[in-house]
């Protein structure tokens, strides 16, 4: 028994081994049209959440690049939009198109919007103007349940989108229903566009608001993915709705802006890149 | 004329088991509670939460249903940057009812009533927008949009039995009708304006055209081209701002393509007021006394 019980333990090391792999090839990505787009894009703010993405893509979601429209599919809903380029990585990264498109983002008659909509393969939803994905979600969510799928929802919010008022109608509403196959992920890297979260409209205490709106409510550390996957796991035993705190970085793993706002939306000049990939190389190691 | 929304509703639910409906704690006077009741699980009432509700239908809408969601229209408005961003910007299949439209909630007063909604859904791309007049026209409008794929916005105003339009199939999308036709002038209006219009033709004894024009986006660009040139001028009768809505749709068409006098009755860039629905109409000059003057006026070359 004990024996076992090892195989399956090593394999579940080895898929995190090949996660982690993964992650550091979609980091790349993201650096690289960092470089790549001439007015620059939201590195940090991708760079904080690509992790749970990435995480959610190769080891919770039942989903398939070859049928991007396959209705037995669990959701995603990049709700903080500007982290496009996030989305984008993990999408290539899983097959949804060739990685060479991602030298197209945010250029004329891209698949690549600035922000995403239904064009790229894979989008499950719009967004850009924030505050909007957790209602799309809860839509999502009810049209699953009524058609008696077991399609899971994932919304990605920042913490600082939080500040919409629609989040907390949102809220509300998918408590109200028990949806207990909607999952809330609050990026909660501490910034927002122009200071820290707390500064501009304070938002603590976070989880004891999320719990009084009725939502199964945990904090977790947003770089660490196999303990995010472990509280995914947990937000299926859930009756309620789940929300997960994920504590992050913003920028993270990029030394020159990590956990400062001089990454909101930057372009990386060649030596900044060369710095960034050297970051990205001896993080791995 | 809500009623006959609602009735229709009821049967389009009997027939589309993938059609759902949302509303933001307006399920009575929207007249969708029948349908509340039909199908208990295929309604949704998200509380006072216009946002919200235009979000969840999105999802709806994404996951191959056909939500159709029902508020007032100057409440549905504020919820318009999310019928911007996240319907209309990607051509989600949501149909959108605003009730209560242009003076009808009369006494409520300004707040509640909804004079620049034809403006604001019109300005946006991929928006089918409809301004129905009799009770028959609603019957068909609705099935008409449900049939259709694509966001629309179906404006419902006063709550009374309206019945002007003859025939059998009143109603066809993107087509405006000819109730009446003379030389001396067009008159083109929609909802329950076109009744006005015709009276007041008869008392202005002017040989004028009638066309009723329920889609105003797409527009009918050829009856009101033809318009233009087989009359001359045009005056557009709407219960709306005279800015933005049916008026300046045919006033921008026939300034680039036929130029020709376009006079535009409805509400002069003003909001309203609490006061008895005909008062209101008077002070706005919506009624068949005022716009027969108006008519007047232009048959006789006195254009103010």
């Amino acid at each position: 028994m004990n024996a076992v019980l090892e195989i399956i333990d090593q394999r579940h090391m080895d898929e995190i081994q090949l996660l982690k792999e993964r992650i550091k090839s979609i980091r790349r990505s993201v650096l690289d049209m960092t470089a790549n787009t001439e007015g620059g894009i939201h590195v940090g703010s991708s760079l904080s959440c690509v992790d749970m993405i990435a995480t959610l893509y190769f080891m919770k979601m039942r989903h398939s690049p070859h049928r991007p429209d396959w209705s037995e599919r669990d959701r995603f809903i990049l709700s903080k939009g500007h982290a496009a380029p996030a989305l984008y990585a993990v999408l290539a990264e899983a097959g949804y198109f060739p990685r060479e498109e991602l030298q197209t983002l945010r250029a004329m008659n891209s698949r690549l919007q600035g922000h995403p909509d239904l064009r790229t393969p894979g989008v499950d939803a719009p967004s850009g103007s924030l505050g909007q994905g957790i209602s799309i979600g809860i839509g999502m969510a009810v049209a699953a349940k009524r058609r008696g799928s077991r399609s899971r929802v994932y919304v990605l919010v920042g913490d600082g989108e939080c500040d919409e008022g629609q989040i907390w109608e949102a809220l509300m509403t998918a408590a109200h229903l028990k949806l207990d196959n909607l999952v809330l992920v609050i990026d909660r890297n501490g910034w927002q566009l122009d200071d820290r979260t707390e500064e501009i409209k304070r938002k603590v205490p976070l989880k004891g608001k999320l719990e009084s709106f009725g939502w199964q409510t945990y904090m977790v550390d947003g770089h660490d993915p196999e303990k995010f996957l472990d509280t995914l796991d947990l937000s299926e035993l859930s009756e309620w709705p789940t929300a997960i705190i994920a504590h992050t970085l913003k920028g993270k793993g990029l030394q020159m802006i990590e956990d400062t706002n001089k990454g909101h939306k930057i372009r990386l000049s060649n030596e900044q890149y060369l710095a960034a990939i050297k970051d990205l190389e001896e993080a791995s190691q | 004329m809500r009623a006959a929304f609602g009735e229709t509703l009821l049967r389009l639910g009997d027939q589309y088991h993938n059609l759902v409906v949302l509303t933001a704690d307006v399920a009575k006077p929207t007249n969708v509670y029948a349908f509340s009741q039909r199908h208990p699980d295929r309604f949704f009432n998200v509380g006072i939460s216009e946002q919200d509700m235009v979000g969840i239908a999105a999802g709806f809408s994404l996951s191959g249903n056909i939500p159709v969601i029902a508020a007032f229209a100057p409440f549905l408005m504020r919820a318009w940057e999310q019928i911007r961003s996240t319907i209309a910007r990607v051509s989600l299949n949501v149909k959108i009812v605003g009730t209560h439209a242009g003076l009808s909630a009369s006494e409520e007063g300004s707040s509640h009533q909804s004079l620049e909604d034809v403006a604001l859904m019109r300005v946006l791309p991929h928006m089918t927008v409809v301004v129905p007049g009799d009770k028959q026209e609603i019957r068909e409008a609705t099935e008409a949009l449900i049939e259709m794929s694509g966001p629309t916005y179906l404006r419902l105003g006063r709550d009374e039995d309206l019945r002007f339009l003859e025939g059998d199939r009143v109603f066809q999308l993107g087509k405006a009708a000819i109730l009446r036709d003379g030389s001396d002038m067009t008159v083109i209006s929609n909802g329950g304006m076109t009744p006005e219009v015709l009276k007041a033709v008869e008392q202005a004894k002017v040989s004028a055209r009638v066309l009723h024009m329920p889609t105003v986006k797409p527009l009918d660009q050829d009856a009101v081209l033809s318009a233009a040139r087989d009359t001359g001028h045009i005056v557009c009768v709407e219960e709306h701002s005279i800015i933005g809505g049916l008026g300046g749709a045919v006033a921008e068409l026939v300034a680039d393509k036929c130029p020709v006098l376009v006079k535009r009755l409805g509400v002069n860039d003003d909001f309203g007021e609490s006061g008895p629905r005909d008062e209101l109409m008077r002070k706005h000059g919506l009624e068949a006394a005022a716009i027969a003057r108006e008519l007047a006026a232009i048959k006789g070359g006195n254009v103010p």
